[in-house]
């Protein structure tokens, strides 16, 4: 039972780190209608900028919140410049457009910081929290700690501000929200800044498990498909739901099923996406449009 | 009365296509104005032009300042309000949201919780739907949602593209009839285009006949009704 129980909890930190990914790529989705294949690489790309800050000396938390503001205008930048000349093209295009990106930014990376692993320090405390038998990694309580906060602010903002309604109703209806005077071209701008901070974040957390390299967002963008797709694209609740059930599935399953072990667990990622699609194509949490006409 | 919308030689194109030939019309302030004409005449066009929506040549004026080379979010600011053909909802919010963002542009926000009541007055079908999806109301529901949140950014006119689309009659009588009362107590001018000549002709005080892209008509709408040509041709009989 004991065996069980922190299978379980480390399948939730794990699940943590899928979520924070997820809920990037389910912002990026929301605000611009748009799924983002650089996403995680963007998010690498950030942390080695927080590692150059805190090589050069600077503390902790400047870095961290240096790091989401320098990540914001780097997606807002990204946005005016590379996607908006394709802005009306096929979604196709733009699709292509994102995974050029991410080549581009994996190599640049390889570039100028090299393919060697480098660690991350974390800000959590190293000493592990005790309960009765079960052992809990500081770092893993903080950073699903971390994710939670930024749903919520999530949730806040595109619920409550006008700014975030206005968002929403520019991915959906660009003419009609251009009619209401909302500035369609910038809202989608601000979707993809919000998005890199939110993957800075992400990155900032995840490095200090995996270790920073360039290819370091490879599998666990994978996972984060899963987790959006589990939980439903238009869902960021769902996307950090989702998260957390595809670590736990993907860790209890490498612990109990044989012949799955460690070499397989990506498999159970790609068998989750592909089930949900079969089952639910909506996601648990994805709202389906009902539609008259 | 001073015209609050004026174009003159007015052009649209979409790509390599002409649309509109150097059309020239107004719109009376406190006014209904509408355009009439078959499919294909170019009315809708004609609003899209307005809010520079197409590429246009040649000038519009609202209340005597040059709009015709603004952008779109620009001319929603200076009051003009467009309900575009198809309604445009925002089907995948709620009414309410649609009606805040209706009210985006606003800069003065003071009389924002008036106005969302007097809007529920006018339409009081959408005060029940309040919470629900967009998406799932009727046709004719949505078209006064489109009405309702084009009144929420206190426009002072009010383009409407096609009220009746799609409609019941008895619906179609219903939102006209709030049209009106708009426009009598809100003071807000209307540049109404229409498919159903014999309605629009009721409602409005000045009209404009629309063929492929040029006005070959224009007159008090009382005229216009009486026109032999008209009679047979738009309101068939």
């Amino acid at each position: 039972m004991d065996i069980f129980i922190q299978q379980v909890v480390s399948g939730l930190a794990t699940g943590g780190i899928y979520a924070s990914l997820a809920l990037a790529l389910v912002m990026i989705y929301q605000a611009t209608d748009v799924v983002n294949f650089a996403q995680g690489e963007m998010a690498m790309f950030s942390t080695y900028l927080a590692w150059s800050m805190l090589q050069a000396g600077l503390p902790y938390w400047v870095t961290f919140f240096a790091t989401v503001a320098i990540a914001f205008l780097g997606g807002l930048l990204i946005e005016r410049i590379v996607i908006r000349p394709v802005e009306n093209a096929p979604i196709l295009t733009i699709v292509i457009v994102t995974l050029g990106l991410l080549v581009i930014l994996n190599s640049v990376a390889g570039w100028i910081y090299s393919y060697i692993q480098k660690p991350f320090p974390s800000p959590f405390p190293s000493r592990p929290i005790q309960l009765g038998n079960i052992v809990f990694g500081a770092h893993d309580v903080g950073e699903i700690s971390v994710t939670l906060i930024v749903l919520l602010l999530l949730f806040l903002f595109f619920r409550y501000t006008t700014l975030g309604l206005a968002m929403r109703a520019a991915a959906q209806n660009p003419v009609s929200s251009r009619l209401c005077g909302i500035r369609v071209s910038w809202m989608l701008g601000l979707g993809w800044g919000l998005a890199a901070a939110f993957g800075a974040v992400a990155g900032m957390m995840v490095a200090p498990v995996v270790f920073l390299d360039p290819n370091m967002m490879g599998g666990i963008q994978i996972y984060a498909f899963a987790a959006a797709t589990v939980g439903g694209f238009t869902s960021p609740l769902g996307a950090v739901v989702g998260g957390i059930l595809v670590g736990v599935t993907e860790n209890l399953v490498g612990t109990y099923v044989h012949f799955i072990g460690t070499e397989l667990k990506l498999t159970v990622a790609l068998a989750m996406i592909i089930i949900v699609l079969l089952v639910r194509p909506s996601g648990l949490f994805g709202r389906t449009t009902v539609r008259r006409v | 009365m001073p015209a609050l919308l004026e174009a003159v030689d007015l052009e649209a194109q979409y790509g390599w296509t002409k649309v509109l030939h150097g059309l020239s019309f107004a719109v009376e302030a406190g006014g209904i104005t509408t355009i009439l004409g078959a499919n294909g005449a170019g009315k809708t066009t004609t609003l899209r032009a307005v809010c520079r929506m197409v590429r246009t040549s040649g000038q519009v004026r609202f209340d005597g300042q040059r709009i015709d080379s603004k952008s779109t979010e620009d001319i929603v600011r200076l009051g003009i309000a467009h309900t575009p053909e198809g309604r445009g909802t925002f089907i995948n919010l709620s009414v309410e949201e649609n009606l805040r963002l209706g009210a985006y542009a606003r800069r003065d926000r003071t009389g924002l919780a008036e106005d969302y009541d007097k809007v529920y007055g006018y339409f009081p079908v959408l005060a029940q739907r309040r919470r629900q999806q967009a998406g799932t109301l009727s046709g004719g529901e949505q078209q006064m949602l489109a009405v309702a949140r084009a009144l929420m950014s206190r426009p002072r006119l009010l383009l409407l593209d096609e009220p009746s689309l799609g409609l019941a009659p008895l619906v179609v009588r219903e939102i006209f009839r709030i049209v009106r009362t708009i426009n009598q107590h809100e003071r807000v001018s209307v540049l109404l285009v229409e498919q159903n000549a014999a309605i629009a002709l009721d409602l409005a005080q000045h009209a404009y006949l629309l063929e492929t892209g040029r006005v070959v008509m224009s007159g008090p709408a009382a005229d216009l009704k009486k026109d032999d040509a008209i009679r047979r041709s738009y309101l068939g009989y």
